[in-house]
């Protein structure tokens, strides 16, 4: 098994690959990898409560763990209610923490 | 046990947020107390160019000194500034190629020119390493 | 130790740098000791279209001497030993399965993408 933290700085809405991005998510966490999708910047759009984030929910339905920056989601206005069920806020030292643990760190 | 970890970049500045996110993530390292690599490739070397340099806003009626405005280069003096106050390193490398091409060989001090052999040898010689291509 | 370089962005900057930059890295890094494998992704994978060359970029009295060419750029990683690959999908959108493409070229499905990467102990996004 191994570790990945894929960051996601683009947003499904505007950017084609954004949803091959959360396929690959899944892909890895079905081969048995244990897989974080960090979603920064216009990333964290599909994470605000009734947008459509249906693929999201599909990763972590899979298993990926979901995480949203906490500066772009205050950038951008979404409050701690409005994120979407099951994503987590997080701080952007847990790309360091995952990186020094060796995780395979990629920005998509 | 903190490990070295290695950056590239290559967005020239003002130009796309993944430059303000990597700055994060690099200033986060150096916080947690990791030496720092960082190689700056293509428009990214002009983040380090000394002649960067604030202006007023008059549509927010702001002079140059209430600007503030943010400067990258100011933000590697200051990550500068933080890796030493840490005991740490930061070594900021910009490719040689694209600083000629680009004209901004005036960098601040603290940096210094490189090639892609620095950041193959900063990358094998750091624990991980993430890079942030442009679009 | 093995490094995926993953290359998404094609044709930015290509005309007046006449390289692909990040094709090139790989290159200079490979002559430093690198080893690499190439994944082209998105429109990176017309970068294995067989024969392509740009033309050269006139302005005026000036005319570029060595416009890029990025077919035989990605070639010569090929046979410098570096494995190439393409994800099928992306190569199908842009109407290339049936194209004359890099003959060491490996499709790569995108079900496939999850294996080709825990091969690989690095992976970089560009």
């Amino acid at each position: 098994m191994q570790n990945y933290l894929l960051i996601e700085s683009r947003d499904p809405f505007t950017a084609q690959a954004a949803p091959g991005h959360v396929e690959l998510a899944v892909g890895l966490r079905r081969a048995g990898n244990a897989v974080t999708l960090y979603l920064v910047q216009n990333g964290v759009l599909p994470a605000r409560a009734g947008a459509d984030g249906g693929a999201l929910h599909e990763a972590m339905t899979a298993g990926v763990e979901v995480l949203a920056d906490d500066f772009s989601l205050r950038e951008r206005g979404i409050g701690g209610r409005d994120v979407a069920r099951g994503v987590k806020p997080a701080v952007i030292g847990l790309v360091v923490d995952r990186l020094a643990d060796a995780w395979k760190v990629i920005l998509l | 046990m903190t490990t070295a970890l290695t950056f590239a970049l290559m967005d020239a500045p003002f130009e796309n947020s993944r430059t303000v996110t990597m700055f994060r993530i690099i200033g986060a390292a150096l916080e947690a107390g990791h030496d720092v690599n960082v190689f700056a490739y293509e428009g990214a070397v002009a983040l380090s160019f000394a002649k960067q340099a604030p202006h007023a806003n008059a549509v927010h009626g702001r002079d140059a000194a209430a600007e503030n405005h943010p400067l990258p280069r100011v933000w590697i003096e200051s990550l500068i500034t933080l890796a030493a106050a840490r005991g740490r390193k930061l070594d900021w490398v910009n490719c040689g190629l694209c600083v000629d091409e680009r004209g901004v060989a005036e960098a601040i001090a603290g940096v210094r020119r490189g090639t892609p052999a620095d950041f193959w040898k900063m990358s094998m010689e750091s624990g991980n390493t993430l890079t942030a291509g442009t679009r | 130790m093995k490094t995926l370089q993953v290359l998404e962005t094609a044709y930015r900057a290509t005309v007046e740098e006449q390289d692909d930059t990040i094709v090139w890295l790989t290159h200079a890094m490979k002559g430093a000791g690198g080893e690499f494998g190439l994944l082209l992704t998105g429109n990176a994978v017309c970068y294995a279209v067989h024969g392509q060359r740009a033309p050269a970029l006139a302005l005026g009295a000036w005319t570029q001497s060595h416009a890029a060419d990025l077919g035989a750029d990605v070639a010569a990683l090929a046979a410098g030993g570096v494995p190439v690959h393409a994800v099928e999908e992306d190569l199908e959108e842009r109407g290339l399965l049936d194209a004359r493409l890099l003959e060491a070229l490996t499709v790569v499905p995108r079900a496939g993408l999850p294996q080709l990467f825990d091969e690989y102990p690095r992976i970089w996004k560009w």
